[in-house]
This record gives structure tokens, C-alpha cells and sequence, in this order.
């Protein structure tokens, strides 16, 4: 219910309909980042459009666009569950609303 | 459309740079609890309170998690409690208003409550009269209940017998909450030109001619300015000022966007944002690395005040377009013990009062969060109010003074207040006596400038 008033509000205070969200990854590197990330973002339903990635000095740094059309369950969860998947890891990951840089970048 | 350097920006923002929504307030109008009763109008604002922001911090955090970016505070500001009259005969009755705020400001997790204030800039009801000699007794006795009171306008001058009379509730809210530092100043606000929208404590409340309720928003970011003035690297003024534009136009449309959503969410109209430049303790998060980013040595010296001058106007120019509705005090705050670099500063002796004064006079606020030794007189006191209400009458702006007679402490000491209203070096004052002057009373006539009509 307030996931739906939310998804409303989102709508109408930005500019467009808006149905993507971007996930970003921080940390040391190691093996299997990606596919962790991935794993759970297909449990919730998310489907990944864009993935930018890149290793600097054994520091990982990750951007991906994502596509919450078709997310299961509301998406405060889906943020708790991907820092903690990432706390799990010794990841800093964060979901962001894209209306955020819509707003921020777009007049 | 989703662009990577975009992403990086306000990622970067966020994580290196200390961009945050400093506070989401909610505006209330008590003017429907009116009661003749005490006790029933004690009951009557806490209900509409605890109601009418039910779910405020319920939502902000929802928003937070949206979007990835802290909220610091949310609060509340209510109708002027002077304007409570008919419940209003004694101080007992406004101490136990005060209460009154305090537990809901407990049963809301909020940090902060605004409205304990009393606009006098003409002359004072009974029941401002008494709400004033209130003040220290409900500061003493409440944790979040913030106070402010105007005793100054452009259109109606200096209200002298106010300014006398603060100088002592001052001296009198400091001695009553000694053992904490005195902290009961650091929520009590001396003001002229007061903002009716201002969504910043301690000088916040629900102005007179507002809706029944309203979200104002204000944001904050002086971390992302001064990282976006070190960027830009060896270029002139005017592209110092360009660069500070943009930057306030983008952080500026975050504060919409929450404010926007937190409206609609909560199914209340939305008022303003303030565009503002907060500092916090924290490291990088200060308005005085600005100013030193942008040439100065230190904070205080020549120059400060002209930088500070550019530094405001530039906040506004790209703040304005940002927003749908802009207000509160949007500007550059320079509050001292909120602030790493200004209290560097002062701790150095780079920063004085009276170059803080000075700086008052283009920025958009006051004297702020200024420790000063514990034993200056009252009308000491006084007179720094009534040259700090001169400047914002004369120049049609809002100034205001928060100071903090710290109790037992003298020139050197530090006063610690925790969290985010800092620790303040206590500065020395200039102890020669104002007393006739204050003594006189009355009024100083509104200057010939209020004459617009």
C-alpha cells in the first residue's frame, strides 16, 4: 500500500514515468562480485540493462542500471537486502531511485 | 535518460562530499486548539501534533532509502505559542506548553520542535510578555522544544524594551542549564525580519499566514560546493561564483524532489525549500573551507567578508531556479560551533566577533551558535542584539543572534553541545557597557527605507 502511494508519488513529482534504479558496488576486489550482485538482483525480479565496471589499484567500482518494472516486493526491501548482501562481502552497495539523478542533471 | 558521469557525480556527492536533506519540517497551525483551559489546550496541541506528523519520520526514512540520500532531521514547527492566549495566565502555563511540545516531540522521534516564540517587534501581548519570561524555565526544563523570538523589523524598528529583556533571559536560560553547558541558549534565537517558512532550528515556526500544514524542506551542502570550487582550480571570481551556481542548482533539486514526494506522501501542501548552506561539524561539511578554498588563509581574514558576500548571492542565483518556491533564510550560515573550519578559526584567533558581525551583514543569518564568556553582563548582551537587529532592519534581511553566555567559562575554554550543534571556543567580548543605551527602552523608529508603499 505505501509501496504503491510511493511509486505514485515518484510519478507524478518527476518529470517522466520512471522505472529504473541504479546500483552501485564498492570495495576490494574479488571473485564472484558481479555474479553475487546479479543473483540477487534476479531474486527480486530485477532486470539488469546496464553494467559499467571497473578495478583501480585492487579497489572494484561498479555501476549498473537496472530495471525495477517487474520487482517483487516493495523496494525499501530490495535496498536493505542488496547492503546487506553487500555487508556480507565487504561491499558498499547502494540503490538509488534514478528520479534522483533526474532531477539533479536534467532542467 | 540515465548518463554514467552523472551517476558518478551524485554518487560522489553523497559519499565523499557530505550532501545531505538537512531537515524535513512539518508545519502546524495550533490556532484550532484554542481553549481558555490550560490543561485541555495542553491536550488539544498534543493531539493535533502527534496526528497531523504521525507518519512524518516514517516517510522520510522511506524517502531516504528511495533515493540513497541521508535525511538528517526531521522536524516539526508550530503556530507562535504566544498566540495561545486565552490558555496562556501565567508562566506556569507556558512551561507546561513547553512540556507539552517536548513529549510529543518525544512520541514523533523528532529531534527538534520549533514555535516556542513570540514575535514582539511592535510591542508584546500579556501573553508574549509572559511566554518571554518563560523562556528560561521551559529551555531548562524540556530537551527539544527550540524558542525564538522577534524583537525587530524593517517596517516596525527595534523593540529596545525586548532587546533589554533578552539580554537577561539569555543570562537567565544559561545559569538554569549550566550543567550542560548551558546548552538551553544554543535553542533560543534573537531575531529581526524573522522568515514565517524557516524549516531550521532553533529559529523555526508555522508563521501566522500559512495552510492548516505544510512540509518545508531545507538542504544543505557546503561539502559539494567547496569540492566543486577545488575542481574548478586557478580561475577568476566570476568563474568561482559560476561554478557555485551550478553546484546550488543541483543540490537545490534534490531538496525539491524530497520535498515534492514527502508532500505528496504525506498528503500535505508543500511551502518551500530553503536553499541554505548548513555546515556540521564534520569534517568537510563547512561553509569557512569555502571561503579558504576560495583564497583566504584562514576564515576571518580580509577579504572574508566580500568572499562570503559572493559565496550567498551565488547559493541564491542557482538555487532559485531549482525550486517552484523558495524561502526560510536560503543563504550561507555561519554558525561557529557547528562548523570545523569556523571553529578553527576562532580557536586561532583568525575569527572575532566582530568580523563575524560584519559577515552577518551579507549572509542569511546572525550571530550564530557564538560562545561567550560566562560572566558578560546582561546588557553586554543586549548590545550585541540590538547592532545585530540594526543590520537586518537597515538592510531589509533577516539577522539574528544566538549566543551562549557558557556558564563558569571564560576566554579559551571550549563548550561542548554534542551532535550537530558542535563545540564552540568561547570568544571574547568587548565588555565595555551599553547599559544607559539599553537602560532607555522604547523604541528606535523603522527606518526611512520600511517607507515603500
Amino acid at each position: 500500500m505505501e509501496e504503491s502511494k510511493m511509486n505514485n508519488a515518484a510519478k507524478d513529482g518527476g518529470e517522466k514515468q520512471s522505472k529504473k534504479a541504479v546500483i552501485t558496488v564498492v570495495g576490494h576486489d574479488s571473485i564472484g562480485i558481479i555474479a553475487g550482485v546479479a543473483a540477487a538482483c534476479a531474486e527480486f525480479g530485477v532486470n539488469i540493462c546496464e553494467i559499467t565496471q571497473s578495478v583501480l589499484s585492487d579497489y572494484f567500482v561498479m555501476i549498473m542500471i537496472v530495471d525495477i518494472d517487474g520487482l517483487v516486493g516493495d523496494f525499501s526491501a530490495f535496498v536493505d537486502a542488496m547492503a546487506a548482501h553487500g555487508r556480507e562481502r565487504s561491499l558498499e552497495i547502494r540503490v538509488m531511485h534514478e528520479n534522483i539523478f533526474d532531477s539533479m542533471h536534467e532542467i | 535518460m540515465l548518463n554514467i558521469k552523472a551517476i558518478k557525480e551524485t554518487v560522489n556527492m553523497i559519499r565523499e562530499e557530505n550532501l545531505d536533506i538537512r531537515t524535513v519540517t512539518m508545519g502546524i497551525s495550533l490556532f484550532d486548539c484554542q481553549c481558555d483551559d490550560t490543561d485541555r489546550l495542553c491536550g488539544k496541541i498534543y493531539d493535533k501534533i502527534t496526528k497531523s506528523a504521525g507518519r512524518l519520520t516514517s516517510v522520510t526514512r522511506e524517502l531516504e532509502k528511495r533515493y540513497g540520500i541521508p535525511i538528517i532531521n526531521s522536524r516539526v514547527s508550530v503556530t507562535p505559542i504566544s498566540y495561545m492566549a486565552g490558555g496562556i495566565k501565567s508562566v506556569d502555563d507556558c512551561v507546561k506548553i513547553a512540556k507539552t511540545l517536548d513529549r510529543a516531540a518525544d512520541e514523533l522521534g523528532i529531534n527538534f520542535i520549533g514555535g516556542y516564540t513570540a514575535l514582539v517587534q511592535k510591542g508584546a501581548t500579556d501573553s508574549a510578555k509572559l511566554l518571554i519570561e518563560s523562556i528560561p524555565e521551559a529551555l531548562s526544563q524540556t530537551g527539544k522544544v527550540c524558542s525564538s523570538v522577534n524583537v525587530a523589523s524593517t517596517k516596525a524598528g527595534i523593540n529596545m524594551d525586548a532587546v533589554r529583556a533578552m539580554g537577561n533571559v539569555i543570562k537567565e536560560t544559561a545559569y538554569l542549564t549550566r550543567g550542560s553547558g548551558s546548552i538551553g541558549c544554543a535553542k533560543l534565537v534573537v531575531f529581526a525580519n524573522v522568515p514565517e517558512d524557516n524549516p531550521f532550528m532553533a529559529g523555526a515556526f508555522h508563521g501566522a499566514g500559512e495552510p492548516e500544514r505544510v512540509i518545508n524542506v531545507g538542504v544543505s551542502g557546503p561539502g559539494v560546493v567547496a569540492a566543486a570550487i577545488r575542481r574548478a582550480g586557478d580561475c577568476d571570481l566570476s568563474a568561482v561564483a559560476e561554478t557555485i551556481k551550478k553546484t546550488a542548482f543541483k543540490i537545490t533539486r534534490v531538496g525539491q524532489l524530497i520535498a515534492t514526494e514527502a508532500a505528496q506522501l504525506l498528503d500535505v501542501p508543500f511551502g518551500i525549500v530553503d536553499l541554505s548552506l548548513a555546515p556540521t561539524p564534520a569534517v568537510g561539511d563547512s561553509v569557512a573551507r569555502i571561503l579558504e578554498e576560495i583564497g583566504l588563509e584562514r576564515c576571518g581574514a580580509y577579504g572574508t567578508t566580500a568572499a562570503l558576500a559572493m559565496l550567498n548571492d551565488a547559493v541564491k542565483k542557482g538555487g532559485v531556479m531549482a525550486s517552484s518556491s523558495v524561502g526560510g533564510l536560503s543563504g550561507a550560515f555561519i554558525p561557529v560551533s557547528e562548523d570545523a573550519g569556523m571553529i578553527e578559526a576562532a580557536a586561532c584567533g583568525a575569527l572575532k566577533l566582530e568580523k563575524l558581525e560584519a559577515m552577518t551583514a551579507v549572509c542569511s543569518v546572525g550571530l550564530d551558535m557564538i560562545a561567550i564568556p560566562g560572566d558578560t553582563e546582561a546588557d553586554v548582551i543586549s548590545g550585541i542584539i540590538a547592532d545585530e537587529m540594526a543590520i537586518g532592519v537597515v538592510n531589509s534581511k533577516t539577522t539574528a543572534v544566538r549566543v551562549i553566555p557558557a556558564y563558569g567559562c571564560s576566554v579559551g575554554d571550549e563548550v561542548s553541545f554534542g551532535g550537530l550543534l558542535g563545540t564552540a571556543p568561547v570568544m571574547a567580548v568587548n565588555n565595555y557597557s551599553p547599559a544607559k543605551f539599553i537602560s532607555r527602552g522604547g523604541c528606535i523608529p523603522a527606518p526611512i527605507q520600511s517607507l515603500k508603499n
